[in-house]
């Protein structure tokens, strides 16, 4: 898929159709493997290994674009898919350092775990995140994660409209 | 070309091909004793599904990552255990970390041996510990072992110009 040379308005649908994903684990075969699972699925993937990489990250993303591209509203990461289980900072604690961003808070959150703990799971969607998802994931799991990006990207002018 | 030029191709090709079918039965035997015995489960099956034309060796990548990830985990394991006052808490973050890695890549036995594993450091057992150590990693050099004749065995059938099975 081509970038950068495009038009502005066919910009922002190429935002929409290649989501930018962030994803943070700290397993360097779990990063792989996500990676994998999010460019099969069409996506742009960045990933971090723990949640402090992962802000500095959303701030220079959300700089760079405020830089950048003054007319179009909104981050330009459309979903942040994050462990639960991380040294330094978890994933719940990155959860609520993201919702408390008003830069940052339109921007999905989906939780992975390879624990079912339904206080853990609760906790995290109660906080907003969007899904709670068992590892390992599968293709499946990932497709299904497409559509939440997708409905996310109707374009507002250029602002992502969050619904749960 | 002659006759005898043609036959002689024919021939062959034959045999060329038979050594590819031979082979091709080794791999798929070999990969169904591998589910059988319970060194793979489905995630493994997960993982080809993500290799194509476009990424031909993610298997052997992850794979690779799992292995050289794996050897600095036992290493790790194994420090903290001589520890004179072990740290239950940094144990059992290693094997958390070993049980996700393996059952990402479908390493079902090292898995379930991290499990175990779990138990015992909950329990603040040290011998406990050290045996599931030893057990994990008798479970990883097997699945390691069986996994390098899997890959040399998709190797030797693209060599002999043949194409490697799919298990679907």
């Amino acid at each position: 898929m081509a970038a950068g040379s495009s038009s502005y308005s066919s910009m922002v649908l190429d935002e929409v159709k290649t989501p930018h994903v962030l994803a943070v684990d700290d397993s360097l075969v779990d990063r792989k493997l996500i990676e994998r699972l999010l460019t099969k699925s069409a996506c742009k993937v960045t990933t971090a290994e723990n949640g402090q990489r992962a802000l500095e990250l959303l701030g220079l993303i959300d700089g760079q674009h405020a830089i950048n591209n003054r007319r179009l509203q909104g981050p330009k990461v459309h979903m942040i898919i994050t462990d639960y289980c991380m040294p330094g900072m978890t994933g719940y604690e990155l959860l609520r350092k993201i919702k408390e961003s008003s830069n940052l808070k339109e921007i999905p959150v989906v939780i992975m775990s390879s624990e079912n703990v339904p206080t853990r799971i609760k906790k995290c969607l109660d906080e907003g995140a969007k899904e709670f998802m068992l590892k390992p994931l599968k293709q499946s799991d990932v497709k299904r994660l497409r559509c939440h990006m997708m409905q996310l990207g109707q374009p507002c002018n250029g602002r992502l409209c969050m619904g749960r | 070309y002659s006759l005898p030029d043609l036959q002689e191709f024919v021939r062959a090709s034959k045999a060329a091909m038979d050594v590819v079918s031979q082979l091709q039965g080794q791999f798929l035997d070999f990969t169904t004793s591998l589910y059988n015995e319970g060194f793979l489960d489905d995630q493994f099956v997960q993982l080809q599904k993500l290799q194509d034309e476009s990424n031909p060796d993610f298997v052997i990548e992850v794979v690779s990552l799992f292995f050289e990830d794996s050897e600095k985990l036992l290493n790790n394991l194994a420090t903290a255990l001589q520890q004179h006052i072990v740290d239950y808490k940094q144990v059992d973050a290693l094997v958390h970390q070993f049980k996700g890695s393996s059952s990402s890549i479908g390493a079902q036995r090292v898995k379930n041996a991290c499990v175990a594993f779990r138990n015992y450091c909950e329990e603040k057992n040290v011998e406990g510990c050290v045996r599931c150590l030893q057990l994990v990693k008798h479970e990883y050099n097997l699945v390691k072992s069986r996994l390098d004749t899997l890959f040399k065995l998709e190797q030797q059938i693209l060599a002999a110009g043949g194409s490697v099975p799919m298990i679907a």
